[in-house]
């Protein structure tokens, strides 16, 4: 009931004179559940669709740039780690399938599940930024954030102990070849690293606020909140997280995969 | 039945929205009345509309003379820049949305509030930390950029405070946004039994349109001021040419949502004017779905004519020819609306109230800023007009001729539902026609001096300028009192103004069914909806039977 206090109190005694059904968890100014449920999911679409137009802002900067660097772009995307990017992607798709059954579970009333599900959800996003955190290590240790510092030749001359000898020399012939058809390799691939970290930082920064929604939905379905009448918490967080990992589906290939066939 | 519509002894009720709350200022900053929220808007874009106009006085005055009589070359640059951020980011496109838009959008579909109360509350709190940025900006080193923030004067070059301008517009973007969004909602899923699509009032129409346009435009151009925003902080590259980023993306992705955002500006004001015109007409609106209609069309199609404000950037001339064309299909839409008023003033039983002059003022000066708009889509002739005071007149008749009078005219409409009060109506009157005179002698030398060719954001000008540069100043002046005079005296009616009555005009709009000021929950009775819109010849509930003489909406004085 501590909802019912957050608006104004003479919504509820209009409804009450109104003989409106009141369960606590309809807000003042709709009429019906259903009425309220298809605002907060129709509001929920309406600001995914803001969202495409957020990203899509990037992903055009992204896409004029790699045609017009598409060497350097190569390069900048041959540093990323393929494995961490791929146990990554696994990861966060599985975390969409645990959050639809958190959904369905909530839908169909089995109240126990629900909680469970948004745990192990809430898991597999913050394994998918412990992995996005390990990733952006490796790039401060091979002086890969844009910057006075940034050298895209780094690594292939600053091998580390533990590095793959064949690997690092594929990798300067690679980087040196770039270099002869552009000059100006390093400047386009600290281009690429700028989108690289722009794109999927506010993808992480996103991750981050469903983490915290999803950390009070679980609060919420401990208390045993959501019902097959009430759970459109869990419907519109449910959206928002697979849009992110939509993000992601798409962030993957054009960040990793651009130029994997050596 | 006489041509004196009964005045009734009316009481003003006794509980409504401004009191019923009690008002206490908590009561005012934590509420999550759409009423209350649009009057906190209106009291903050109010501030902005000042600080704008302010530096649109200090400019004015220093272009008295052709080398200039008040500030620094670099101050100039200054003023013009906070003048068009503080104008177009935080008083223009709040402007009627937020204050009108909001107050009246859940009343006239028949609901107790927008669907998203504490969105709504939590838009106008991003407005104000958006609003602390850019006014920390102005004081801490001012903006040099122009408004229009092109890369890479304002990410490497300018020495002004460029990051938390340009953050506080990120910011305030998300309240467009989520004001957006909240509107397009409630009128889907929120309109009263019988308050059909098509019986909705053409203000929400406008207003649907309108935030179509802050949904689908906003969220680029946040993101574009981020990307610029960043590589200002940390020396990134996206729109640096000297680090291989393109500066033109820049335009393209800034005039995506900068161009649509004139529409955001003035078809809120369409809405104002579509409401007002046919109640001072005593008539039903002509072609009420079109004018619907051309709403949606001039969101649609204003999306695709952006790069019209590029034309001398070196883009393609197939591109060109595109948005060209393009630009000049915007035309129809706005066309059919004019021409949709003035049918509906046609054999219409004129009054001439403080709102009908605005609305009519409208027309007028819509109409000249959108002909000379196709001027600027015209590929061969924009190469000459370009950058010139053309461009400044013709955006200014659109957007103070077009948006502002809208907006006046709109608050005059309204007030008395906003307050219980009417306005005086002698000095409304003066007002507007001051206002109007104002304006013209403001503005339109600036046509001439475009066409001559005196460039725009120039702090001097040849002495052959100098005559039309002081008529224009002398009419901003002019035009001052003409926003003065309506500040002071709605302040004062709100204690002192005659009490109004629930429809004083009358009109056929729900927003009249229920008492002045509205109830917190709008309407004691969810209302039911049997009628037509605009239907002036068939309301008995209003006095306005079939075959009834049409009576002027004043005529007590």
């Amino acid at each position: 009931m501590r909802r019912g206090v957050l608006f104004n109190a003479t919504f509820s005694e209009a409804k009450q004179e109104q003989g409106v059904h009141r369960t606590g968890e309809l807000y003042g100014q709709f009429q019906t559940l259903d009425q309220q449920k298809e605002s907060a999911t129709f509001g929920m679409w309406i600001f995914l669709v803001t969202e495409v137009l957020f990203f899509g802002g990037m992903f055009l900067t992204y896409t004029i740039n790699r045609h017009e660097y598409f060497t350097a772009f190569g390069i900048g995307s041959n540093t990323l780690d393929i494995t961490l990017g791929t146990v990554n992607t696994i990861v966060l798709i599985m975390s969409s399938f645990t959050m639809a059954m958190a959904v369905w579970s909530a839908e169909t009333g089995k109240k126990k599940l629900v909680p469970l599900f948004l745990i192990l959800t809430l898991g597999l996003g913050c394994v998918f930024l412990g992995i996005k955190f390990v990733e952006y290590k490796q790039k401060f240790e091979h002086h890969l954030i844009p910057g006075r510092n940034f050298a895209i030749t780094y690594r292939s001359s600053h091998p580390a102990p533990g590095d793959d000898p064949k690997e690092i020399a594929l990798e300067k012939e690679e980087v040196e070849k770039a270099f002869a058809s552009d000059p100006d390799a390093n400047s386009h691939a600290q281009l690429y690293f700028s989108l690289y970290f722009a794109m999927t930082g506010l993808h992480a920064l996103h991750m981050i606020v469903g983490a915290g929604l999803i950390v009070w939905l679980i609060k919420a379905s401990l208390r045993g909140r959501f019902t097959p009448q009430y759970n459109t918490p869990v419907e519109i967080v449910g959206l928002y997280w697979h849009f992110v990992d939509i993000v992601w589906i798409y962030l993957f290939p054009l960040l990793y995969l651009i130029d994997r066939h050596r | 039945m006489n041509n004196t519509p009964p005045t009734p002894s009316y009481e003003p009720p006794r509980d409504h929205y401004l009191i019923s709350a009690g008002g206490h200022i908590r009561s005012w900053l934590l509420t999550t009345d759409h009423k209350r929220i649009a009057l906190l808007y209106l009291i903050s874009v109010t501030v902005f509309f000042f600080i704008g106009g302010v530096f649109a006085t200090m400019i004015r005055i220093h272009l008295l003379t052709p080398d200039g009589v008040l500030v620094t070359p670099e101050t100039y640059n200054k003023l013009f820049t906070m003048h068009g951020v503080a104008m177009i980011f935080f008083f223009l496109i709040p402007s009627i949305p937020a204050v009108l838009g909001n107050f009246l959008i859940p009343m006239m579909i028949g609901a107790k509030d927008l669907a998203f109360p504490k969105i709504n509350l939590l838009s106008w709190y991003i407005y104000l930390i958006g609003g602390s940025f850019v006014l920390y900006s102005f004081s801490t080193g001012g903006l040099d950029t122009g408004w229009t923030f092109y890369t890479p004067l304002s990410s490497i070059y300018s020495n002004s405070a460029v990051t938390p301008a340009v953050l506080g517009i990120f910011i305030n973007g998300f309240s467009s946004i989520l004001t957006g969004l909240n509107f397009i909602v409630t009128i889907h899923t929120m309109r009263a039994p019988g308050m059909t699509w098509f019986r909705l009032p053409l203000f929400v129409w406008s207003h649907y349109a309108t935030s179509l346009v802050m949904i689908l435009g906003t969220p680029v151009v946040a993101i574009t001021l981020l990307l610029a925003g960043l590589e200002r902080m940390f020396h990134l590259g996206f729109f640096n040419p000297a680090m291989g980023g393109d500066p033109i993306l820049f335009q393209h992705l800034f005039w995506f949502y900068s161009h649509p955002a004139v529409y955001i500006m003035v078809l809120p004001a369409m809405g104002v004017v579509s409401e007002i015109i046919p109640t001072f007409a005593r008539k039903p609106i002509f072609g009420y779905s079109f004018i619907a209609a051309s709403s949606i069309a001039i969101a649609v199609i204003g999306f695709l004519v952006w790069a019209h404000h590029m034309f001398v950037t070196g883009e393609s001339t197939y591109a060109a020819l595109t948005f060209s064309f393009l630009s000049y299909l915007v035309a129809i839409p706005s066309a059919v609306k004019v021409f949709n008023w003035t049918a509906t003033l046609y054999k219409g039983s004129i009054s001439w109230d403080a709102p009908m002059l605005y609305a009519l003022g409208f027309i007028g000066l819509f109409t000249i800023g959108g002909l000379t708009g196709l001027f600027l889509a015209c590929l061969g002739l924009d190469i000459h007009i370009h950058d010139t005071y053309f461009v400044i007149a013709h955006f200014h008749y659109i957007m103070v001729g077009g948006a502002v009078m809208g907006y006046v005219g709109g608050l005059h409409y309204w007030w008395p539902k906003i307050t219980g009060r009417l306005y005086p109506e002698a000095l409304s009157h003066f007002a507007a026609i001051v206002l109007f005179l104002g304006f013209n002698l403001t503005f339109f030398p600036q046509f001439i001096l475009g066409y001559l060719g005196m460039p725009r954001r120039y702090h001097s000008y040849p002495p052959e300028f100098q005559v039309l540069n002081v008529l224009s100043t002398a009419g901003a002046s002019i035009l001052a009192l003409g926003y003065l005079l309506p500040m002071a005296y709605l302040s004062w009616s709100m204690r002192y103004g005659k009490v109004a009555g629930p429809n004083p005009w009358p009109a056929t709009g729900l927003e009249w069914k229920t008492d002045s000021p509205p109830p917190t929950e709008n309407f004691h009775v969810t209302p039911v909806v049997d009628w037509e819109p605009y239907d002036y010849r068939n309301r008995p509930d209003l006095g306005l039977a079939a075959g009834a003489p049409l009576a002027p909406a004043h005529s007590d004085d």
